[in-house]
């Protein structure tokens, strides 16, 4: 059989890619493409202005192609369609026969007709050519103007400030951006967010004239108001191609587009339109998913397969990083048909839009604004018709805990989960339960899903998960691809076969060459084990820049530096001391929130000479860049207050010596009040002190940050000496059994039994492990070092801060800073 | 590669073990790795594409499927040693990679020739 395809663009390309998977004897293939590149992924484009270049955005390589016995002919367009003789003729003066000729020509940039477009500076925004007019034209633009407030118009607005042009406008000649996806109150919100990266909208503005003599100066709008700009790209919806059509008889939609009925032929048999060209039922879809749909058809009607297109979901999700804009179903639909529930956030720029079925059970469609993360679920119940809750407003405000992902909603089989490679769940499912598929990447490479725009993966994953759950396979909690380890199994096997360095764990325990995953990981293993200097020999490179240089890194490349200051508690002189180092190394300086004093700014040079005069006041390492014990505060208790029932800050002290310097699964943080009224804060610590009439009670895995968590009262009214025992367990115990970077509160609110369970360990010794954990606690305890200590006195250590390997006294120069209320800040990034 | 433009770097015992430090070359920053575990040396420009910080010599390295990758101290952007694309961020741009060699124990870069996954195609998207 002989197949032509005219268009080598996206859909053509899947056409040809679907037509040599089906394996037909005889095919002789041939496909012409007008660009002079082979078919490349058009809706990842504006990557091209991220640094992606025409390979990576390519969809096959050439030898695909001749591998396949395709005969490419690119940059030759079809100027001729014989539909008697069955020939086509190109440009090129090739004519060749087919039996069957698919179009697959795509659309052009809709250009309004404005007198002036033919001006230089005026651009369209389609191929890669375009891109490559439009950066070297915007090396000297200093301004630029989009026409089009749609999803391509935004994308380009966003290109324009990638490439360095900060004024950038929006026209828009409807009253609203995205006036095909989104309503008012959504265009509202998407303005104040666009804005806020810079970009200027002008919404209800009709271009009249393109000013200036050869190039373009500006626009002048049928109001007469003018907007100056040095370039204008022109992105106001597409134009089918089918000029070809057109002129050789085919049939065509009034406003463009060559029609097609379901099995995607043309009124002429041996013809089909598939893509951006083909018109059905009155629509032209301008996404690729259809369009793979329409080549899929195609593709099954010539091997005499039974296939029918239908209407396409139309659902979108903008895809500009930093804007969260989605529509899904009937994002408009109202009145009799439909109730609207509208969520409005001014003030934290959010909108969102949901259309419920008159009867309450039914989502029809809907907008997100400023947050889309719920976008797949609210598309699949929308699209899936699946129930929703009694109380709707739960589908987009979500009361208590976010994290419920997809889980918390069945999808039924059919469902279609990644609308590019048309892969529905059932078959993910299949791949995971019979194909012997147990990871997402497995499942990617043998169903495709998740390869194309990439929106499916969370739910992909979910569904991994959910079959592997269901087919009783524990979900293996493994580090990374190369340690087939939990946490956990890593620190018994370190422990059991004597380890003690990451390669050594690597070559006896896993595989490659590690990563910035497990390195960490091991090295926080390891230091937990044996604690030794983890900057020393080859552990250095294996531990976290903040590890591995002992301060943490900032914007524009300086360290912090975070003496100790135990308890909070600080002498006049020791006070005097950091002022002085803060002033000779011109370092900013403030009070933490963990009651101590981060001195910001250092050169990686100057790190050893400011501890050096640190330490000779007397001063340790504050591990404020560890994942270690941080600070432990203290209210000042009874030497002082008129409440204090024991003194804490010497209890605050205690603890924080024992623990200074232990390295964890995370950060841990602890602190002492000397009553219940609680002013340092200890319920919201990893553990937590609070001087009872009797002694004190002690609470454990608190937490603050971006989900706070009280902690839980482990034990009551118990002695110093006691307190310090189940501390010694508790930690011990989170240290052994903790995947990597869970804080003591994620780490209980998965253990089963809870709270119950781990009071049953940690107090009453039911594993019967609790001498062996304060043991290994006392080792840790013992073996203890200042690390800054070590690092000033060993010229080996000292020798690694330096920036420039081969000009060790040359500080990065490229580092600047500036000043803000009379000390110096990080500059921008 | 034009053979003529090697420039000494510093001494392989100077080097860290399975890390990267950082050569000064006129003005440029170049990131120099020694990765230990696999015995190979790898450079590439020292700043990060995805905040402009001068920082790759002080990342992690690693392999992914068995290819060498650097990750930046910052936000964890990997990049190949090989051809130095950005591994997990498609929007996040390629890394300049240099020619290293060693002899008696000295180590150069090759600073002229600059391989960059751009390089075969003159459609090059220069920042
Ligand atoms: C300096 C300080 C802010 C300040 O100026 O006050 C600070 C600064 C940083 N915090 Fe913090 N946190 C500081 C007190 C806190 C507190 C308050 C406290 O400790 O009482 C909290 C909430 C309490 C808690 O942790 O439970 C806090 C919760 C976090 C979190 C969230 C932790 C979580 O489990 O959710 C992070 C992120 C992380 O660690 O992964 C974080 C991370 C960071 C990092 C390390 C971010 C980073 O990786 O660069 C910041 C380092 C800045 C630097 O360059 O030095 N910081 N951070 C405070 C230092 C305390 C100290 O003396 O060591
Ligand atoms: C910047 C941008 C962002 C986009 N973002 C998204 C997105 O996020 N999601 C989404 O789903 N879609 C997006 N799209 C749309 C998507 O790229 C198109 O739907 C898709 O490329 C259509 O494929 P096609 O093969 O039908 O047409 P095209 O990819 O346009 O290919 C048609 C090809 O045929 C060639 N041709 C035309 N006539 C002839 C002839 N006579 N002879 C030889 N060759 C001919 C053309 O030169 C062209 O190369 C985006 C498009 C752009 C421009
Ligand atoms: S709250 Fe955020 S910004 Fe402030 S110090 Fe902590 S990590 Fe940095
Ligand atoms: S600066 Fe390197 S990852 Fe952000």
């Amino acid at each position: 059989m002989k197949v032509v395809v005219i268009g080598n663009g996206m859909v053509g390309q899947k056409f040809c890619e679907k037509l040599i998977g089906r394996n037909l004897p005889n095919l002789e293939l041939t496909v012409f493409g007008e660009e002079p590149l082979a078919a490349y992924d058009r809706v990842h484009l504006s990557a091209y202005f991220a640094g992606k270049t025409v390979q990576d955005l390519s969809m096959k390589p050439m030898s695909w192609y001749a591998d396949n016995q395709i005969a490419l002919h690119l940059g030759d367009m079809v100027q001729e369609i014989d539909r008697k003789n069955k020939t086509v003729s190109s440009f090129e003066g090739r004519t060749v026969g087919y039996d069957v000729l698919v179009l697959a020509t795509g659309s052009a940039a809709f250009v309004p007709p404005i007198s002036g477009v033919d001006k230089h500076g005026v651009f369209v925004y389609r191929t890669i050519e375009d891109l490559n007019l439009i950066w070297r034209h915007a090396k000297t633009a200093k301004s630029a103007v989009v026409i089009g407030g749609g999803l391509l118009g935004l994308e380009a607005a966003k290109a324009m400030l990638d490439l360095g042009i900060a004024d950038t406008h929006v026209v828009e000649f409807a009253p609203r951006l995205m006036p095909r996806q989104i309503d008012e109150g959504g265009s509202f919100v998407l303005t104040q967010k666009l804005n806020e990266l810079g970009v200027a909208v002008h919404t209800g503005k009709n271009t009249a004239v393109i000013l200036g003599n050869e190039t373009m100066q500006g626009l002048m709008f049928t109001d007469g108001s003018i907007l100056n700009a040095d370039m204008l790209v022109i992105s106001a919806g597409i134009q089918p191609r089918d000029e070809l059509a057109r002129h050789f008889g085919l049939a065509s939609g009034p406003r463009g587009g060559i029609v097609v009925n379901e099995k995607m032929k043309t009124n002429d048999d041996h013809i089909y339109a598939i893509g951006e060209c083909a018109l059905f039922e009155g629509a032209v879809y301008g996404l690729v998913a259809p369009g793979y749909e329409m080549a899929e058809t195609a593709v099954a009607t010539i091997c005499g397969e039974e296939k029918r297109f239908s209407k396409f979901d139309m659902s979108t999700k903008l895809k500009l990083i930093g804007i969260d804009v989605a529509s899904f179903g009937d994002p408009f639909i109202e009145g009799t048909e439909a109730k609207s529930i509208v969520y409005h956030d001014n003030h934290n720029a959010v909108y969102k839009r949901l259309n419920i079925s008159n009867d309450g059970k039914a989502l029809l469609g809907g907008i997100l604004v400023g947050d889309a993360e719920d976008y797949n679920k609210l598309q699949q119940i929308c699209s899936n018709r699946l129930n929703i809750p009694a109380v709707p407003m739960d589908l987009i405000i979500k009361p208590g805990d976010r994290a419920g992902g997809s889980d918390n909603f069945e999808l039924p089989d059919d469902a279609l989960v990644c609308s590019c490679e048309g892969v529905k769940k059932i078959t993910i499912a299949e791949a995971v339960a019979e194909g012997g598929c147990e990871s997402f990447e497995a499942v990617k490479k043998c169903t495709g899903a998740g390869s194309g725009c990439g929106g499916c993966v969370p739910m992909v994953k979910d569904i991994v998960n959910a079959t592997l759950k269901k087919q009783g396979k524990t979900v293996r909690n493994v580090l990374c691809e190369h340690f087939n380890y939990s946490r956990q199994e890593l620190y018994d096997l370190a422990r059991i076969r004597d380890l003690h360095s990451f390669d050594e764990v690597l070559d006896t325990l896993g595989n490659g060459d590690g990563c910035e995953v497990c390195r960490p990981a091991v090295s926080s293993i390891l230091a937990s084990l044996w604690n030794g200097l983890i900057i020393q020999n080859e552990s250095a490179t294996s531990q976290d820049t903040n590890d591995r240089f002992l301060a943490n890194i900032q914007k524009g490349g300086t360290y912090s530096v975070v003496p100790r200051i135990p308890g909070g508690e600080i002498t006049p002189d020791k006070l005097i001391v950091i002022g002085q180092v803060a002033k000779k190394f011109k370092l900013y300086t403030k009070i933490t929130g963990g009651q101590r004093i981060d001195l910001f700014g250092a050169h990686l040079n100057d790190l050893p000479l400011i501890w050096e005069a640190l330490i000779a006041a007397g001063f340790e390492s504050g591990h404020a860049y560890g994942k270690a014990l941080r600070t432990v505060k203290s209210c000042v208790g009874s030497t002082w207050c008129r409440f204090g029932l024991h003194d804490s800050v010497s209890f605050a002290i205690r603890v924080e010596n024992r623990y200074k310097g232990l390295r964890a699964p995370h950060k841990i943080k602890s602190a002492v009040s000397g009553c219940i009224r609680e002013c340092a804060e200890a319920q919201s610590k990893d553990f937590g002190i609070i001087a009872t009439e009797k002694g004190w009670n002690l609470y454990v895995c608190g937490n603050g940050g971006s989900k706070p968590q009280h902690a839980l009262l482990l034990a009551a009214d118990i002695d110093s000496e006691t307190c310090i025992r189940y501390i010694d367990r508790f930690l011990m115990f989170y240290i052994k059994t903790a995947d990597p970077l869970t804080r003591t509160a994620t780490w209980l609110n998965k253990m089963e039994g809870g709270i119950d369970y781990l009071r049953s360990v940690v107090v009453h010794d039911r594993l019967g492990i609790a001498a062996e954990l304060e043991a290994q606690m006392q080792t840790l305890v013992d073996h203890y070092e200042c690390e800054w200590k070590k690092a000033v006195e060993t010229p080996e250590l000292r020798k690694r801060f330096t920036h420039f390997i081969n000009a060790p006294e040359t500080r990065d120069p490229t580092i600047v800073f500036e000043t803000l209320r009379g000390q110096k800040k990080a500059a921008e990034w | 590669m034009n053979t003529n433009n090697w420039i000494y770097a510093c001494k392989a015992t100077d080097m860290p073990h399975n890390g990267g430090v950082c050569v000064q070359y006129g003005t440029e920053q170049i990131a120099l790795y020694y990765f230990t575990h696999r015995d190979e040396w790898y450079a590439t420009q020292n700043r990060c594409p995805h905040r402009q910080q001068m920082a790759l010599s002080r990342g992690m390295l690693g392999s992914q499927q068995g290819e060498p990758k650097v990750a930046c101290p910052f936000h964890k952007k990997t990049f190949s040693l090989k051809n130095g694309e950005c591994l997990n961020d498609d929007a996040c741009a390629a890394i300049k990679i240099y020619p290293v060699k060693v002899h008696e124990g000295n180590i150069f870069i090759n600073v002229e020739t600059i391989l960059t996954p751009h390089s075969s195609t003159q459609l090059v998207y220069e920042p």
